[in-house]
């Protein structure tokens, strides 16, 4: 009968024949090279009486689950260490890989492979799926000591857990090998920045980083404010201060503050000293303040527009300022000396004419805390008040900064 | 360098420990569970003050197997089982976990032994506070996150100064205790030997190590932060010393320095104390329950994590049951099945907790040797590798230890045969 899917378990140990059908070895362990193809296994090695010999995917014959490997050509070379290849054995089994579909962490247990019956042609094995779950562990376990059909009988009961080998993201920190094996991690950048923030809490320190130094600096961004300040913080010490920099800067000015505030202070110097100059100073205006106050809990992402302002006035600052528009609800209104005069519930846009005046939307009444209001105070406000947006106000009644119902929704979780 | 900075490096020093604080602190203390105290008690009512010098080894042997563990969990970032099965295979860890919950169930058993004769000295029958703390602690954790359990486990911690308050109201002899504390006194009695080797080979248990490792790692404590971390961890084993040292006096004051007596249960060195105060004895029994409780939600909690890191399920107090179905019903079943044992009239539980102490034996060498072999790997550890005379000390701890653990796994043989 002729297989059309082999497992890796199964690969391992089998016998290979040469052209006279005489046995010179088994299987150690198969590798692909992923410059070459990104899924045929490309290399195998055999263990040979002395050696470990390497035979190219050309020069097999058939594969079968009964009959071993047969070999349609026998000049082997032996096996020396190849930094292009990816080893299944070495490299791949028992390790943790990202499951970028199912959006989490998993440990290889095994590997399936497709077994391609080409016409005239050799047999060759492309890599289907990676095999995690009780199926696989159990035919891992019993690989050797059961006849190779009886386990795959004994594992039919239990349904397959696998992973698509288009979705496995593998994780390498080593910025060489990385480049030889063709790998990259662009495959999480689509990941909601939540769920790449989940997936880098799960890896070890190196991987972690190794992620965050390879995406596009705004996903990282965005994944890195998920995650637990004193990871962010251990994250951004192990970045060169360039790197460093450049996702502070694509991060939220608050979130920002926050991050730095956890490092020492010569490196949170060190990547400020890198960074663009109007987001540092954003940032350094916001790490003046203490962190359980209305200046630590506020961010500078607000739409303010003068008092004796339209609603066309506002719709055209809207269009110009694109990049608040997902998480703005609330426009401020300023007089000529920059203190706050009035808040505007963006809904209300929608229903008054282009010409209405934006002071008589306004809701009342006006509500404002200083830069050194408590944050209990302040969750106690949004409370009763049911506010989205609270702006706060420097000593002199100027607008400093808002801030948001998430900021408070975090602070109440982590209570 | 400016005072300003010194001062703020110093804030800066001392937030991390507090933020670290935690997972060694934790995994010392509950080296003091029902079946360690029982130990202690055992040793103080037999032989009276003499036992005290072995504490300096019991210290020393804890604060060599929890650094090792705390810092290869702040390097790698990674669990002991995620360490294990990464390097040596699926085989070796499936091996591994298969003992190890074995030993684990089997505490789990002499735990809920140790709430339930604790509860009895207060009249509390068995059938009722089984069942209850069996629930509380399902509870605990399956509604709990890392951090609130956390909490709870510090808090649990301050109540082993029952201990030492009802140590001081037997008023033992301080000025004796304070001499064998540091003189060694070998005795060439079987029943002193064996009691040697109980007190220092039960030190280390294999759960400490993979849940002090996962505990580091769940709480994101980093190589930067080790050194606080190392605080930690040595603070943590002085403590649990301290406390063990205080229910060996208790017991050579109440008991032996009465009438030097072999008792079987801990429950029975509080009932020993009860002539010097109903105080010392309730406050020894509330130390026995705390003991055993905190020991039962951590056994369990600590088994089902290491399991499926090591065979690479789902796991988590955050996750959801049905995102982590595995671990939830190994840490259910755990429970029910530790619990329940308790309450079957006719269950040989002696003959149990002598079975896992020969399951132990073979267990903890090998997690032992896993250990120093994983931790003087260079690329998982770099520059926190072990040196050659840390190395060392490692090595005859662990020699030691394997000696002493198969010493005990011989008594358990024993009377099984």
């Amino acid at each position: 009968m002729a297989e059309t899917l082999l497992f890796f378990t199964e690969l391992l140990g089998m016998p290979v024949h040469d052209r006279r059908g005489r046995r010179i070895g088994r299987i150690k362990d198969a590798a692909l090279v992923p410059l070459v193809h990104p899924s045929r296994v490309d290399r195998f090695m055999v263990g040979g009486a002395w050696t470990w010999l390497t035979i190219r995917y050309d020069q097999i014959a058939f594969i079968s689950l009964e009959k071993g490997i047969h070999l349609g050509d026998e000049k082997l070379v032996p096996y020396h260490e190849d930094e292009y290849t990816l080893r299944f054995s070495r490299d791949l089994l028992d390790q943790q890989i990202v499951d970028v579909n199912g959006r989490k962490v998993v440990r290889v247990n095994d590997i399936t492979f497709r077994l391609e019956h080409e016409p005239g042609g050799p047999d060759y094995l492309g890599v289907l799926e990676v095999d995690v779950g009780i199926r696989s562990i159990l035919r891992r376990l019993l690989q050797g000591t059961l006849p190779k059909r009886l386990i795959r009988r004994l594992q039919a009961p239990i349904s397959p857990n696998s992973i698509r080998w288009e979705f496995c993201n593998i994780v390498e920190p080593d910025p060489q090998r990385r480049l030889r094996l063709n790998i990259s991690h662009q495959k999480l950048e689509i990941l909601h920045p939540a769920d790449l923030a989940d997936i880098m809490e799960e890896l070890g320190p190196a991987e972690r980083e190794a992620i965050v130094e390879t995406i596009d600096s705004e996903v990282a961004a965005e994944a890195l404010q998920e995650i637990h300040p004193r990871m962010q913080a251990s994250i951004l010490e192990a970045l060169e201060p360039e790197r460093a920099a450049e996702i502070v800067e694509e991060m939220s000015p608050d979130e920002a503050a926050d991050a730095l505030s956890e490092l020492e202070e010569e490196t949170s110097e060190g990547i400020l000293e890198e960074m663009e100059s109007e987001p540092k100073t954003e940032v350094e205006e916001l790490l003046e303040y203490r962190e359980d106050t209305a200046g630590g809990m506020m961010n500078t992402e607000y739409l303010a527009l003068h008092q004796n302002a339209t609603v066309a006035d506002a719709l055209e600052a809207l269009r110009g300022s694109e990049e608040l528009l997902d998480n703005l609800n609330t426009l401020l209104l300023v007089n000529e000396d920059g203190h706050l005069a009035a808040t505007v519930p963006l809904p209300r846009l929608f229903i008054a004419p282009g010409t209405a005046r934006l002071r008589d939307l306004a809701s009342s009444p006006l509500i404002q805390v200083p830069v050194n209001e408590k944050q209990k105070r302040i969750t106690e406000l949004f409370d009763k008040y049911n506010l989205l947006t609270l702006p706060v106000v420097d000593e002199e009644g100027c607008l400093c900064g808002v801030v948001t119902a998430d900021d408070i929704i975090s602070v109440l979780r982590h209570k | 360098m400016p005072v300003a900075r010194v001062f703020s490096r110093l804030r800066y020093r001392l937030a991390i420990f507090f933020a670290v604080l935690g997972p060694g602190f934790i995994t010392a203390v509950v080296d003091n569970d029902a079946g360690g105290i029982f130990t202690y008690s055992a040793a103080g009512a037999r032989f009276g003050y003499l036992p005290l010098w072995t504490l300096m080894p019991v210290a020393l042997v804890l604060i060599v197997a929890q650094e090792m563990s705390a810092r290869m969990g702040a390097v790698t970032g990674k669990g002991l089982s995620d360490l294990i099965r990464e390097e040596f295979g699926l085989r070796v860890t499936f091996l591994v976990m298969t003992l190890l919950v074995l030993v684990n169930l089997t505490n789990v058993m002499a735990n809920f032994a140790g709430i339930a004769s604790s509860l009895e000295l207060f009249h509390v029958s068995r059938y009722i506070s089984v069942p209850l703390c069996a629930l509380a602690v399902w509870f605990l954790v399956v509604k709990g996150t890392y951090h609130s359990v956390e909490k709870i486990f510090l808090f649990a911690c301050v109540f082993y100064i029952t201990y030492v308050i009802s140590g001081i109201m037997v008023k033992p002899d301080w000025k004796e205790a304070a001499f064998y504390s540091v003189k060694p006194v070998l005795l060439f009695d079987a029943g002193y030997i064996e009691m040697l080797i109980g007190m220092v080979g039960t030190t280390i248990a294999p759960w400490q190590q993979f849940y002090l490792q996962a505990a580091v790692v769940e709480k994101g404590i980093t190589a930067k932060e080790y050194v606080q971390s190392r605080v930690e961890v040595v603070v943590g084993c002085v403590m649990t010393v301290v406390i063990a040292f205080f229910v060996i006096v208790a017991c050579a004051g109440a008991i032996w320095s009465v009438q030097p007596t072999t008792i079987t249960t801990a429950a029975e060195a509080a009932l020993g104390l009860r002539p010097f105060g109903e105080y010392a004895f309730l406050l020894f029994s509330a130390g026995l329950f705390n003991a055993s409780l905190f020991a039962a939600c951590i056994l369990p909690l600590s088994t089902a994590y290491s399991v499926c890191e090591g065979l690479g399920f789902e796991s988590g107090v955050n996750r959801r049951f049905r995102e982590a179905p595995i671990f939830y019903w190994l840490y259910t079943l755990l429970i029910a099945v530790g619990a329940g044992v308790i309450l079957m009239p006719d269950f040989p539980l002696v003959r149990m907790i002598l079975l896992s102490q020969v399951i132990n034996g073979i267990l903890l060498p090998i997690v032992l040797i896993f250990m120093i072999l994983l931790i003087n790997k260079s690329d998982l550890m770099g520059e926190w590798k072990n040196s050659r005379f840390y190395n060392l000390i490692s090595w005859t701890t662990v020699v030691v230890m394997i000696g002493l653990s198969l010493a005990l796994a011989g008594f358990g043989l024993r009377p099984l045969e």
